[in-house]
Order: C-alpha cells, then sequence, then structure tokens
C-alpha cells in the first residue's frame, strides 16, 4: 500500500508535469532545431516568437469568448490556435524579408546572425509587451480536471491523490500529433524532403534546382506554428506571462543542444530530457521515501535545489553536453 | 553556347582567375587542363553560380548569365559537379537522384496536402527514371543504401547520374574520372559520349587524366595562374612548348615525340 502510495505521489509530482514540460519543451526545440538546421543560426528569438503566437492566439480567444463561442470543455483556444499560427507566420516572414534576407545576401557568418536574433528578440520582446502588457495574463477555460485529487482518493482508496489536469493531457496529445504530422512531411512529402536536403548540402541542394527562398519561407511558416502550438500549450498549463517565454529560452537551447541541434528525433528526447532532469531535481522527494523508507525520516525536504534554480540544471546540463559531447546525443551538427 | 569574357575572380590580393576568355561549343565535350590552383574549378564556381564574380561576363546562348544563382541557372539546363563529391548523405542512393527534377507538384505547400494523385503520379515515374539511370551507370544495387556511405567512385557516379535525371544543356564536370577505378573510368567515359551523342549534352570537363582527355575531349583549353594559355584539339596541345613547360612536363614531351616518331 506505501509503495502504491509513493508511486502515486512520483506520479502526480513527477511524472505527469514531467511530461507535459517535456512535451512543451519538445516543440520549442523543434523550432530551434529546424532553423538551425536550414538556416544555420540559433534562434535566440524563438522564445519571444513563442510568446508572440500566444498572445495572438490569446486575443483571438478573449474575442471568441466575447462572443459566447466556447468548445465545451476543450478550450477555446484551439479555436483561435489557427489565427494566432497564421499571425506568427506574417510576423516571421516578414522579419524574414526585413532582416534576415539581407545578411542572408551578405553570406553573413552564423555568429551575426545570432546576434541579428537577438536584436529581433528584444523587438518581438517589446512587441508583445507593448500590445498585452506585461502582467500574467489567464485564458485557459473548458474543464480544468480530467481527474482531481479528491476524486482519485475516493476512487482507490489510497491516501495519496492523482490530479491530472486537463491542460497536461491536451498538451501530449497535440504535441503527439504535431511530431507525427512534422515527421510526416520531412521525411514523406518532397517539399519535406528539399528541406532535409537543404540542411544536408546547401550547395548540392541549389544544383539539383531547390529554390532556397522557398525552403527558408515554408521553414519559417512550420516554425511559426510549432512556437505558437508550443506557447499556447505552455499558457494554457502555466499561465501566458511574456518574462516567462523569455526564461524558456534555456532550457529549449539545452533541450535542442542535448539531443542534437538540427536533429528534430534529438529535439523531441532533448526536451524531455530536460524536463524531467528539472523536476527530478527540484522536487521535493520527502513525502515519496516516506512511503518508501517509513522507518527513515529525513529531517529536510529532500529536495537537491530549490525550484528558484530550476533554470540551473538547463544550465548545468548545456554545459556537461558541451564539454563531452558537443553533438548531443543524436550527433546533430558540432556547436 | 557559353562564353566566357575577361572573367575574374579574386580572393583578396589573390587573382585565382585573371581575365579568362573562352568559349564553349555547342554539342562539343571541351577539356580543361591546367597545373593544380589554376584556377579551373573557381572558374567552374563563377560560371555555376557558386561564387560571384569579381569582373567579366559570361553569356549562354547569347544571354548573360553572370550573377544568376545556381537554381535559376539549374532550370535553363546549366548543371555541375564538384571536385569532391557532394551528397545527401542521409537520404538513399535513389532518393538522391530523385531529389533533382526540381519544380514539381510536390513542392508547393498547397499540391503537398491537396495534390497527392497527381505528386504519387509524378513519384512513380521519378522513381523508374532514377532506377533506369541507377542501372545505365551499372550501380543498381546501391539504390537503396545510404549515399553517404557509398564509396568516394560510386559517388562520383552518383554525381554525374544527378546529371542525367533532367534534360540538361550543358553540364560542367569537374574531375568525374579522379580516383576512379579502370573499368569505372570507362563506364564514366561511355556515359558522357552517350549523353553527348544521343542526349544532345555539351560537356566542359576538368580532368587530369591526359588518356582520358585525349579520348574524350576536342577541343582542350588549358589554364594556368588564372589565364587561359593554350585552346586546341587534344594532339596539338600535347605538342604545344608552353603547355609542356607549365603543365605537362618535359617527360611527357619526349613520350609523346616518341610515339611521333615511331
Ligand atoms: N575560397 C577561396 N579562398 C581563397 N583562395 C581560394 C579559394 N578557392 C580557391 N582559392 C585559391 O585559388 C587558386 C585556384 O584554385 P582552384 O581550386 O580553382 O584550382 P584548380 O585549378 O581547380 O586546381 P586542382 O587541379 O588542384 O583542382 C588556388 O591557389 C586556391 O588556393
Ligand atoms: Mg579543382
Amino acid at each position: 500500500m506505501d509503495l502504491l502510495n509513493a508511486l502515486v505521489a512520483f506520479l502526480n509530482f513527477v511524472f505527469v508535469p514531467g511530461v507535459a514540460y517535456g512535451s512543451q519543451l519538445a516543440l520549442g526545440a523543434l523550432g530551434v532545431t529546424l532553423i538551425y538546421g536550414i538556416l544555420r543560426f540559433s534562434n535566440f528569438a524563438h522564445g519571444d516568437t513563442m510568446a508572440f503566437g500566444a498572445m495572438a492566439t490569446i486575443l483571438m480567444t478573449w474575442w471568441l469568448q466575447s462572443l459566447g463561442v466556447s468548445l465545451g470543455p476543450l478550450p477555446t483556444a484551439l479555436l483561435a490556435l489557427p489565427v494566432g499560427i497564421a499571425a506568427t507566420a506574417l510576423l516571421v516572414l516578414g522579419t524574414d524579408r526585413l532582416v534576415y534576407r539581407f545578411y542572408r545576401e551578405q553570406k553573413a557568418a552564423p555568429v551575426i546572425l545570432v546576434i541579428v536574433s537577438m536584436g529581433v528578440m528584444f523587438m518581438m520582446n517589446g512587441l508583445v509587451r507593448f500590445i498585452i502588457g506585461v502582467d500574467d495574463q489567464r485564458f485557459a477555460d473548458g474543464a480544468r480536471f480530467i481527474i482531481t485529487a479528491r476524486e482519485f482518493k475516493e476512487m482507490t482508496g489510497l491516501r495519496e491523490g492523482l490530479a491530472i489536469k486537463s491542460t497536461a493531457v491536451l498538451t501530449v496529445v497535440v504535441a503527439i500529433i504535431v511530431v507525427i504530422a512534422l515527421f510526416w512531411f520531412l521525411n514523406k512529402t518532397r517539399t519535406g524532403k528539399s528541406m532535409r536536403a537543404f540542411s544536408d548540402n546547401e550547395d548540392l541542394a541549389l544544383l539539383s534546382g531547390i529554390s532556397p527562398e522557398r525552403v527558408v519561407a515554408i521553414t519559417w511558416i512550420i516554425v511559426a506554428a510549432l512556437a505558437t502550438i508550443a506557447g499556447v500549450l505552455y499558457g494554457l498549463d502555466k499561465s501566458f506571462k511574456p518574462f516567462t517565454y523569455f526564461q524558456l529560452l534555456l532550457p529549449i537551447f539545452a533541450a535542442a543542444i542535448v539531443g542534437g541541434l538540427g536533429n528534430p528525433l534529438g529535439a523531441i528526447a532533448g526536451g524531455f530530457i530536460v524536463a524531467f532532469s528539472e523536476v527530478t531535481i527540484t522536487y521535493a522527494w520527502k513525502k515519496v521515501a516516506g512511503y518508501v523508507l517509513p522507518s527513515w525520516e529525513p529531517d529536510g525536504l529532500v529536495q537537491l535545489l530549490s525550484t528558484d534554480y530550476k533554470f540551473a540544471v538547463s544550465f548545468a546540463i548545456l554545459i556537461v553536453v558541451l564539454l563531452f559531447r558537443p553533438t548531443g546525443l543524436f550527433r546533430g551538427k558540432a556547436v | 553556347m557559353i562564353v566566357v569574357e575577361d572573367l575574374h575572380k579574386h580572393f583578396g590580393g589573390f587573382h585565382a582567375v585573371d581575365g579568362a576568355s573562352l568559349e564553349i561549343a555547342k554539342g562539343s565535350i571541351t577539356g580543361l587542363i591546367g597545373p593544380n590552383g589554376a584556377g579551373k574549378t573557381t572558374l567552374f564556381n563563377v560560371i555555376a553560380g557558386n561564387l560571384p564574380a569579381t569582373a567579366g561576363r559570361v553569356l549562354m546562348n547569347g544571354e548573360e548569365i553572370t550573377g544568376l544563382t545556381p537554381h535559376e541557372l539549374f532550370h535553363k539546363g546549366l548543371l555541375r559537379t564538384f571536385q569532391i563529391a557532394h551528397e545527401f548523405s542521409s537520404m538513399t542512393c535513389r532518393e538522391n537522384l530523385m531529389m533533382v527534377p526540381a519544380g514539381q507538384s510536390g513542392e508547393t505547400l498547397w499540391n503537398t496536402w491537396f495534390g497527392r494523385k497527381r505528386i504519387a503520379d509524378e513519384e512513380r515515374a521519378l522513381r523508374a527514371k532514377a532506377d533506369e539511370v541507377l542501372e545505365f551507370l551499372t550501380i543498381e544495387h546501391l539504390a537503396d543504401h545510404k549515399a553517404g556511405q557509398v564509396s568516394g567512385g560510386q559517388k562520383k557516379l552518383l554525381e554525374l547520374g544527378r546529371t542525367m535525371m533532367v534534360d540538361a544543356q550543358i553540364v560542367f564536370l569537374d574531375e568525374v574520372g579522379a580516383g576512379v577505378n579502370r573499368t569505372l573510368l570507362n563506364t564514366i567515359g561511355d556515359a558522357i559520349v552517350w549523353l553527348n551523342k544521343e542526349r544532345g549534352y555539351t560537356f566542359c570537363m576538368i580532368e587530369h587524366d591526359m588518356d582520358f582527355i585525349g579520348r574524350l575531349c576536342d577541343p582542350v583549353i588549358v589554364m594556368a595562374e588564372g589565364k587561359v594559355l593554350a585552346e586546341g584539339a587534344a594532339s596539338e596541345i600535347m605538342q604545344n612548348e608552353a603547355v609542356i613547360e607549365a603543365y605537362l612536363g618535359r617527360g611527357l614531351k619526349n613520350k609523346v615525340k616518341a610515339e611521333a616518331d615511331a
């Protein structure tokens, strides 16, 4: 019984949040990795692209809510998502036309593009705060829980409860659908194959008559979709605040680099590795330990690191990977 | 077909191509030879749009093509291969060939989702064509191998194969024969002649193997230090004093002379 309680506590506080957070990071890291593979630079503006996508979706959601539209148990934001994606696609395509293309034509070094993307990041940062403000925004509606802790306890008679938020399940389901669609696209369609070809060997791709501008545009559209979906899922699960998206940049890059920059499969694995490391290291294991080893009464919380320092986890992972395996687990391009 | 007028390509103060002028006649297999570092590959890079020219012009069928991008030139029927074979390493040899013919229906996002029938038909035709090319080059057994893992010589064949996937007008070959064994070299030579005769390809090929050049090419252009040194039939070129001085060396001259005397 105690072991079951320990398991439930583990699922409730570590596993479920880890899976949801991992899915969000994976989607974010996919966007970063695609840009790196095809445009060959680390896009620091990705976190703020997610914030912009989420913001556009939120504004649309509010409007739909004011009209009384609702999806029943599902959040209205799902309905607003296509609009958010379209707005973000326009923004990044516009940015590419105005900013990145200029440097592409100059054949600027990747380092320069990274710095340029930082400039873009500050612009987007300001844009989002200007439009929606710096505060927390709630836009989640529909059912809050699939199962609450109390219901679970009544059902099973266990002392520990397992609460599953509907947004967590939604996050995972949407992430799975998006990932399947993306891999199908990259591996089976001609456009996807030309993107892979372009990432593999740019010179040869050009010689094969593949238009670079088209590949770049399609990449941005896909990245806008990924960023918006990731941003909205994160916002639904936690809450929307522009600054948190800026902070997400670190774990997202850690995820992309752990998996191997430029490798989509690696980005997904990296997302979960970073998420689970963060959650397990900052979780107070006292309760679980209490069930497993009742005789052992730990004095502290059995918490390796306070949640205030959770970003240190990503940072540590990043450094370890860069020191010992710079190409990442799945052999991406060396950074 | 191709006219190069006083072309310059400078890397900083270094003049890799230094006022080269030449002409490639339609339907010819023109050889381009010269010592290492003569600027041959650089000349190709500029003509094929991989590098911008410092000065000078390139014309194709009387129309200026200087400064066009490689993919624009591709659509005009100008193709090239690389001295160091390039391939899409994570794709199979067949997929590598199937990447080439651009401008297909599957390339618009719209058709990807809504034009599936037409794409499927095109894919089938393309696949058949790729298999045909692989068979012609005697590497059909490599169709499903990852291109990154086949041998260097086989990559060279694959490079040549890419140019056979479309109806090219002119193909620039950068040392397709280098590092390739005799039998394979003959396969490549036969393929080049066949493409030239049957499909009307014009070729311009860089090569160091004088036997190979002598067998295939007419005329031959000699480059040295970024300039065109001489041009003529292969047999003439091998007798040319300046060429021998710059490239062939005395040993070969004696050999050629001995053969001529005999
Ligand atoms: N990107 C570059 N930057 C600086 N110098 C270059 C560059 N590319 C080529 N060069 C120089 O230009 C000269 C000509 O090089 P190129 O590759 O055209 O020679 P090549 O005639 O093809 O020689 P090989 O027969 O060895 O292939 C060389 O001295 C080379 O060092
Ligand atoms: Mg060369």
